[in-house]
């Protein structure tokens, strides 16, 4: 009896990579060969919700599953742009609106099962589901109508587009190809959006990606190990991926997640704060890790104020409040006496930028080199707040026209302590134009609520990043129908002339395909942007993260998942 | 009462640290809501009474401080600037009543003396924990006799007249105890306007922590008022005519007075403690009103607790006082029992 317990650990052996056979269309990778065997082991932030890649909405779930699915094209982390990868290549007629991918021979999902043309129909049909409605959906109806799909032959399967698309090859990225043979009878059964979940039995879950489910533990950690089957290989012609296992560990606050990593429990750390980057430099030496900051990324911090419409009916004084944060002047005051510098030093330790946009320096593509930005002026400020009105009573507090004193809140979320610490500098900063804020840090969801759905707020302070650096990313927060377009949220019709004008160009770029007509169109945008000032931009942090020195190959990027994006090639040296 | 010479002493260090707290903008040589920018997280300027030429002064100075690039400080020894007492500096009220600029120390002009460092925004941590007490030991005096006397009420009443009393009061002492806070607490949150004034958001930790501290005193001193009702001599008053209000107040009520003292002693510095949390929620004094409260949760952060030793030192400071007040009220407590013996 002692014994076989003894024994039963050893005798889960690493499943091998399976030999690689000619008819094999394997992509080649370009890194460093490695060596087979170990494990990494990373932190979440909390369990993932599904591993259902049709109806996931949480970063845990994405984060897993993209290891354990992959996509017809990829967007590569470290060149920005789109890549073969189960499809072979891809060509685009003249007018934009045929998309022909042709897939690898001969691949097979992580539990063995061929994978070929159907596969890809089954996971379009599904993604196009009215019934499923996937977030995926939304992105793949063009012009109105959804992506019509169709079979040519077992490896060619062809795209049509109602209208053109610019960059509709990007489209492909994250569309994970889901295994026909394991869930139609689930999709026929109307079930398809319960299946998967973190109850199934890992022989029934499969998919393309390096990595294959074996347990999760609950409340404690998710194993996924090597599939044998993955379509790459080194140019020692060795089947990705080298690790035996990539385990993910929940562990829910980031102070926790790095108090793991230091101890060694967790080999990678992403998604550092500045403050933390420099807290562990002091051990990197010591404990073999080493920690890297990428520059900077695509998130930004902005300030924003509530410009809805839609006012609850108890929340008077906001629409009150609303007649100065309508003044572009008043807008403008603000931004020129925020202090970015001391937020990019004091909140960032440096290691962040200030930012006059919402394209920050690390989106090279599309970054508005020469978008004029005003100085940090107190004075200037003050000339912009007189000119429409303001005035200061004899102990410097700024009233409006009215002769009622400017005073208003800014909301943050609890848990994060940058944007709090950056309530507390702009507070300070706009008291020298005299307006009296107070910062408000709330529970996170109240914040989400109340700027989503009450709109019973002033000003918040609030992060939105780009998953990937093209405009159509972003296009939910320009659009004034957007579903992320915060300052006035379930337009029908654009409130101001800008906004109609910034929908108008979005549309113009989303059809226009020459890149440097739409960096025109965008570059338009950001500057109406900048000269109506929706968000006050404050700063980007950079991209900090960190790993164990016996990683091979681990080359971190500044696009999601910034440390795993590679995880087929990372090996223990 | 004989009292123990080591008890004078921490009745008059209270004493110096309470009215040290009544008067903050005094005793405190800076604005606590002002930020240097220049300065962030800088450590407590060294005293010195001997300079680098080797001569001593009788008057203690310190030398500039200036910030390197990479975040440390370091003295600058051309630069001395002397200990004064009484200077004029940042104005203040007096009692937030008289306007006032003289403040007890300070150093020469444009120097800057920073007893227990600066946060991260430059602010100096000495003036911060001086007007922060105020706030947190008001709110934990206030909290703690509120709850303390709904305490004892309700634990009299209960204990004293028994059976459906006892039964239905005791209930609704459970109800409390069950009841979901946090998320009460957030709902109380969403009623609220967000621009409300320092001063309301005060009263309304008061009330919320006072209102939730009151079931175990409650207990307890209805379990102290039920034995003390059957002692022999509550019974013999009884047998002579004695009213239930003179019962109380002769013979069961000073049974409970070293009970609600033990729980003042926990409470208080619970109570002081609590602010913390609220705080976290969005409950607590916001910003830049500062409060031990929300100066110590900035220990929360992994980086400030190994990095910037300073930061600890307001709980230490805090830790004094506790112990003061678990002394005073040790003594207290054994004066009531010799008494009752």
């Amino acid at each position: 009896m002692y014994v076989s317990l003894l024994v039963a650990p050893s005798a889960a052996v690493a499943q091998r990579p399976q030999p690689i056979t000619p008819a094999e269309d394997l992509l080649i990778t370009g890194n460093d060969p490695g060596k087979y065997g170990g494990r990494v082991v990373v932190a979440l932030r909390a369990e993932p919700k599904t591993l259902n890649p049709v109806t996931a909405l949480d970063q845990p779930s994405r984060e897993v599953m993209g290891r354990m699915m992959a996509d017809l094209l990829h967007i590569n982390a470290l060149s920005q742009q789109a890549e073969p990868a189960l499809a072979k290549s891809w060509k685009v007629s003249k007018d934009g609106l045929r998309y022909t991918l042709t897939l690898r021979r001969n691949l097979r999902f992580s539990d063995g099962h061929a994978m070929n043309a159907d596969d890809v129909l089954f996971t379009f049909q599904v993604l196009l589901d009215e019934k499923i409605n996937s977030p995926q959906r939304d992105l793949l109806t063009i012009g109105g109508k959804p992506i019509s799909v169709q079979k040519v032959d077992d490896a060619t399967v062809l795209f049509e587009l109602a209208s053109p698309y610019a960059a509709a090859e990007r489209l492909f990225d994250s569309m994970e190809i889901l295994p026909r043979h394991l869930l139609q009878d689930a999709y026929h059964a109307g079930t398809l959006a319960r299946a998967w979940n973190l109850t199934t039995p890992p022989s029934q879950i499969a998919g393309m990606g390096p990595f294959r489910l074996k347990e999760y533990v609950p409340g404690q950690k998710l194993t996924l190990e090597r599939n044998p089957y993955y379509w790459k290989m080194d140019r020692s012609r060795q089947r990705l991926p080298y690790l035996d296992e990539l385990v993910f560990l929940f562990v829910s606050s980031e102070d926790a997640q790095v108090l793991r990593f230091e101890a060694g429990e967790a080999d990678m750390i992403q998604r550092l704060s500045a403050d933390n980057y420099s807290a562990l430099q002091k051990d990197a030496v010591s404990r073999h890790f080493r920690l890297f900051d990428l520059g900077p990324s695509l998130d930004y911090n902005f300030l924003l104020f509530n410009l809805n419409s839609a006012i609850p009916k108890e929340a008077a004084d906001i629409v009150r409040h609303q007649e100065w944060f309508r003044n572009v002047n008043f807008r403008q005051a603000v931004s020129e006496a925020v202090d970015r510098a001391a937020i990019v030093r004091l909140v960032f330790h440096g290691r962040g930028t200030a930012l006059w946009s919402s394209v920050t320096p690390a989106n090279k593509l599309w970054l508005d080199a020469s978008l004029p930005h005003a100085p940090r002026s107190i004075e200037h400020a003050k000339q912009l707040l007189r000119k429409s009105g303001f005035s200061w009573n004899a102990e410097g507090a700024l009233l409006d026209k009215s002769g009622a004193p400017v005073e208003f809140s800014i909301l943050t979320s609890a848990s994060n302590a940058q944007r709090s610490q950056m309530a507390t500098l702009i507070q300070d900063d706009l008291k020298q134009l005299g307006m009296k804020v107070q910062a408000v840090p709330l529970e996170f969801k109240s914040m989400l609520d109340r700027v989503f759905q009450t709109h019973n707020y002033d000003t918040a302070i609030m992060a939105l990043g780009g998953g990937d650096v093209d405009p159509n990313s972003q296009i939910n927060v320009w659009m004034s129908n957007g579903g992320s377009h915060l300052w006035n949220l379930g337009e029908t019709k654009p409130a101001t002339d800008w906004e109609a004008q910034i929908d108008t160009l979005m549309n113009q770029q989303l059809t226009t395909l020459d890149y440097k007509r739409r960096k025109q169109l965008y570059d338009r945008v950001q500057e109406i942007a900048a000269q109506q000032l929706p968000f006050i931009n404050l700063a980007s942090p950079n991209v900090l993260v960190g790993a164990r020195e016996r990683i091979g190959n681990f080359q971190p990027a500044i696009l999601d998942h910034y440390t795993l994006w590679n995880v087929e090639q990372l090996y223990i040296k | 009462m004989k009292v123990k010479p080591h008890l004078w002493i921490v009745l008059a260090v209270l004493a110096v640290l309470h009215v040290m707290l009544l008067v903050p903008g005094f005793v405190a040589p800076y604005n606590p809501t002002e930020q240097d920018r220049g300065m962030p997280f800088a450590p407590p300027t060294a005293i010195h009474f001997r300079d680098q030429n080797g001569s001593w002064h009788l008057r203690p100075f310190i030398y500039a401080v200036v910030a390197n690039d990479d975040g440390s400080y370091a003295e600058d020894p051309r630069q001395k600037y002397f200990f004064r007492a009484f200077p004029s500096g940042a104005p203040y009220k007096l009692a937030e009543l008289v306007p006032c600029t003289v403040h007890l120390f300070g150093v020469d002009a444009g120097g800057k003396v920073l007893l227990m460092g600066t946060d991260r925004y430059g602010r100096d941590q000495f003036s911060r924990l001086l007007y922060g007490g105020q706030v947190s030991l008001f709110a934990g005096l206030l909290a703690a006799l509120l709850s303390l006397s709904l305490g004892a009420i309700v634990g009299t009443i209960s204990g004293f007249y028994g059976r459906w009393v006892d039964d239905g009061l005791m209930r609704i002492a459970e109800l409390f105890l069950a009841l979901p806070w946090l998320y009460l607490l957030f709902a109380v949150r969403a009623f609220l306007p967000l621009s409300a004034s320092p001063a309301s958001t005060f009263f309304l930790v008061v009330a919320i922590i006072g209102l939730v501290g009151w079931v175990r005193p409650a207990r307890l001193v209805r379990g102290v008022v039920l034995s003390a009702k059957e002692q022999k001599y509550v019974l013999a008053a009884r047998g002579f005519g004695a009213s239930d209000l003179y019962l109380l107040r002769r013979h069961i009520a000073p049974q409970t007075y070293s009970v609600l003292l033990t729980q003042a002693t926990l409470l208080i510095p619970q109570f002081i403690l609590a602010e913390v949390t609220l705080s976290f929620l969005g409950l607590g004094v916001a910003e830049p009103v500062p409060s031990w409260g929300n100066m110590l949760s900035s220990l929360q952060q992994y980086h400030v607790m190994v990095s910037y030793w300073w930061m600890f030192l307001p709980g230490i400071a805090l830790a004094f006082l506790f112990l003061g007040y678990f002394t005073v009220a040790d003594a207290l407590q054994a004066h009531v029992q010799s008494a009752s013996a």
